[in-house]
């Protein structure tokens, strides 16, 4: 209760200056990703995302009373807990509305008990995937465009069965995000009656995995699902399990697929499958050629999240007529969700004309926005097979 | 036929990987104890040196390729090897020259030195990436195996296969000549001897009539020449990326101090000790044992000593065993 009323008071003291901002017509948000460290390489595609919608709503000029909206870049390191909370303190002290971000788990988690709660500040992540966050204490301000991974290993399950996988071998990058999916995984292959022969952790950033791949190698399985990243340690696992003729087939969750691993290990990858976070709306075509046309690649990875996060911010703002995060908290889930007019990316304009003129809407961006439980994304995903040499998307689930 | 299944199956995620590991690492351990024992300081730059040394060697081997030069069925980085060690002995020298002999003429302290170097790996650091960037380089080419999982099953009938990469092949040997022209070298030729004098005293060194500079300047073109040859092989076999290097430090620091360090005998038996311990103890027995006992022993669950996750605190204990009952190392180097 203590620390309710504290934050309370906190975001009072900062919604003073916050207040003074938006009449000036000025609306700032943070952009809090991993611009240096591990991720370094999707960070920027991410935040142009996030800029591409504050422009377009500034552009607009239906913002409250037309106000620009202003995007404030901070770095968060993706592994860097000190660096992440001491920028993310920076961010409220420039007055910030709300803050587009973390983007790794273990810092997102930082900053949201650090930074977020004791200032009341609202946090909404694009690319924050563990499964503990769902379950972390954040008094209502946090909010992720993208889902847990919890679904993944759900997802992951549903089509090892499908392809008649009974036994798999697991290994997971040491870190938030690698055993939360690696215990994901295990939960819900186990819960279908699939056997997981062993689990083990490997750290990126190694030259040598002989001692992984021999122990992986050894409890045996009918595939190795490689939970981690596919310029760091899975690519060296997967290398290494392919020459010493370990295992034929790997299953790769999201962070394993993009184009650099089929190039690297070439035709032996050929049969391997995974999945990735991605929908077959309308709207991820539309944000592709948005993109492309500010000059920046709308398929990188939560890229098209970021733009999302960044909507419902300005969207929540929009229909809450505040900038103070405890007045437009309790709107994002209401223009996130039906019932209301579907908006896509590029009509922000339009939707922000229904919202002043008190109507509803239903958000779908870049990624089919449909928040659930305590505001995830519920989650489709891109079931992929590498054929050829190429990532080639089999269906959607 | 099933014992020899066992054996092969050790073999092949044991045996094999662990021997090329083990002379990656002998050979950086080699480096790094050259320098203790001559020059009597630990040289933290010798990771970055070993990266330096892949790099030029990488850069020359594109130069080969895009020229169409090939070394057949063997990796064109052989070919660009010798250009590679010129390159790093050439840094070596410069870096001995501006940095190193200040202190030495200063008669600066050991602690001093292993600052020093300390410095010199962040610029070797800076440099390497500078030049080629921090990511992944791939410049293996020729053919990948000597012979493939694929191919041993179905020449033998066994279940299980046995994979040995060229590079790996390649590594074992490499090791080998390497090894046996320092030890030829420093054993019979007047310089080596000169080398060792200086090593053991260094005050008689000097009385009978050895050219310190002298002994210094081939100590450092020893140790570019090794340091790059690991670097190379270590980047052939695996990948190369400047900060696997960086991180490659710590285990080659543990071969040669569990050897001894300034004993190169201790520096290869350090080596094999610190990459076999890494693979062995985290091993999975379950397979082995499988096919080595009755059905009616067999066991359920992995037979695994300890998780994968704690292969480096392996090596590490080791180091601190060692250290406290025989702080000289397995081989009698220099008290640390």
């Amino acid at each position: 209760m203590k620390k309710l009323l504290m934050a309370t008071a906190a975001a009072a003291l900062t919604a003073g200056t916050a207040y003074a901002g938006g009449h000036a017509k000025e609306v700032k948000l943070g952009v809090l990703f991993g611009f240096t460290g591990p991720i370094e390489s999707l960070a920027p595609a991410m935040g142009d995302g996030a800029e591409l919608a504050m422009e377009e709503v500034t552009k607009s000029g239906k913002l409250l009373d037309s106000a620009t909206v202003t995007p404030v870049r901070a770095d968060t390191g993706c592994i860097d807990n000190g660096l992440a909370v001491a920028n993310g303190e920076k961010l409220v002290a420039e007055g910030v509305n709300g803050i587009i971000g973390g983007d790794c788990s273990g810092v997102t988690g930082a900053i949201l008990q650090n930074v977020a709660i004791p200032n009341g500040m609202v946090m909404i992540s694009p690319s924050a995937t563990s499964p503990g966050l769902s379950s972390m204490e954040d008094n209502g301000l946090f909010f992720r465009t993208s889902p847990s991974d919890a679904r993944e290993g759900q997802v992951m399950a549903e089509i090892l069965k499908e392809r008649g996988i009974n036994s798999i071998a697991l290994t997971y990058t040491n870190n938030d995000y690698g055993k939360g999916l690696a215990d994901a995984i295990q939960s819900s292959f186990e819960g279908v009656g699939g056997e997981v022969t062993i689990v083990t952790a490997h750290e990126d950033g190694k030259g040598d995995y002989s001692a992984e791949v021999g122990a992986l190698a050894s409890a045996g399985g009918d595939i190795l699902v490689v939970a981690g990243y596919l310029d760091q340690g899975g690519l060296g696992i997967i290398q290494g399990s392919l020459d010493s003729g370990a295992f034929d087939t790997f299953g790769l969750p999201g962070g394993m697929i993009g184009d650099s691993l089929p190039a690297n290990v070439g035709a032996d990858l050929d049969g391997s499958f995974g999945q990735i976070a991605g929908s077959d709306s309308k709207g991820a075509e539309i944000f592709a050629e948005m993109a492309k046309e500010r000059g920046f690649d709308g398929t990188s990875a939560y890229a098209s999240e970021s733009y999302d996060a960044a909507a419902l911010f300005m969207l929540a703002m929009q229909a809450a007529n505040s900038t103070n995060p405890a007045d437009y908290v309790g709107k994002i889930l209401d223009v996130a969700n039906a019932p209301g007019e579907p908006i896509n990316p590029g009509e922000l304009g339009k939707a922000l004309e229904i919202l002043a003129a008190g109507g509803e809407i239903d958000y779908q961006g870049a990624t089919g926005v449909e928040l659930i439980g305590p505001g995830e994304s519920a989650g489709s995903y891109r079931e992929i097979e590498v054929k050829g040499g190429k990532n080639e998307t089999l269906r959607f689930r | 036929m099933d014992l020899l299944n066992a054996l092969v199956a050790l073999t092949n995620f044991v045996v094999v990987p662990g021997l090329a590991y083990g002379s990656q690492l002998a050979l950086g351990a080699l480096g790094v104890t050259l320098i203790y024992g001559i020059l009597r300081f630990s040289n933290f730059a010798h990771g970055d040196t070993m990266a330096f040394g892949a790099m030029v060697t990488i850069l020359i081997t594109w130069l080969f390729q895009s020229m169409g030069i090939s070394a057949g069925p063997l990796p064109t980085a052989l070919l660009a090897l010798p250009f590679g060690i010129l390159g790093t002995i050439g840094l070596a020298l410069l870096t001995d020259k501006t940095v190193y002999r200040f202190y030495r003429a200063q008669k600066a302290k050991p602690v001093i030195f292993v600052m020093v170097s300390l410095g010199v790996m962040f610029m070797m650091n800076g440099i390497v990436r500078f030049i080629i960037g921090p990511g992944d380089q791939r410049f293996a080419d020729g053919e990948r195996f000597i012979i493939k999982a694929r191919t041993f099953k179905q020449m033998t009938g066994l279940n299980e296969g046995l994979a040995i990469k060229t590079t790996q092949g390649i590594t074992v040997i490499t090791a080998i000549i390497v090894v046996a022209v320092l030890f030829w070298f420093l054993n019979k030729t007047r310089t080596g001897k000169s080398m060792r004098a200086y090593s053991d005293n260094e005050d008689l060194a000097l009385l009978s009539g050895i050219n310190p500079e002298r002994v210094v300047m081939y100590t450092w073109m020893i140790v570019a020449a090794l340091a790059t040859i690991a670097g190379v092989l270590y980047g052939l076999d695996k990948s190369f990326k400047p900060f696997t290097y960086f991180q490659l430090l710590l285990p080659i620091f543990a071969s040669a101090i569990v050897g001894g360090l300034g004993n190169p005998l201790g520096a290869i038996a350090g080596g094999f000790i610190i990459a076999f311990s890494e693979v062995t103890i985290t091993y999975a027995w379950k397979k082995v044992l499988n096919y080595g006992l009755p059905d009616s022993l067999a066991p359920d669950g992995l037979v695994q000593l300890l998780s994968t996750d704690y292969k480096f605190a392996v090596s590490f204990a080791i180091l601190i065993v060692v250290l406290l009952f025989k702080p000289t190392g397995l081989f009698k180097g220099k008290a640390v």
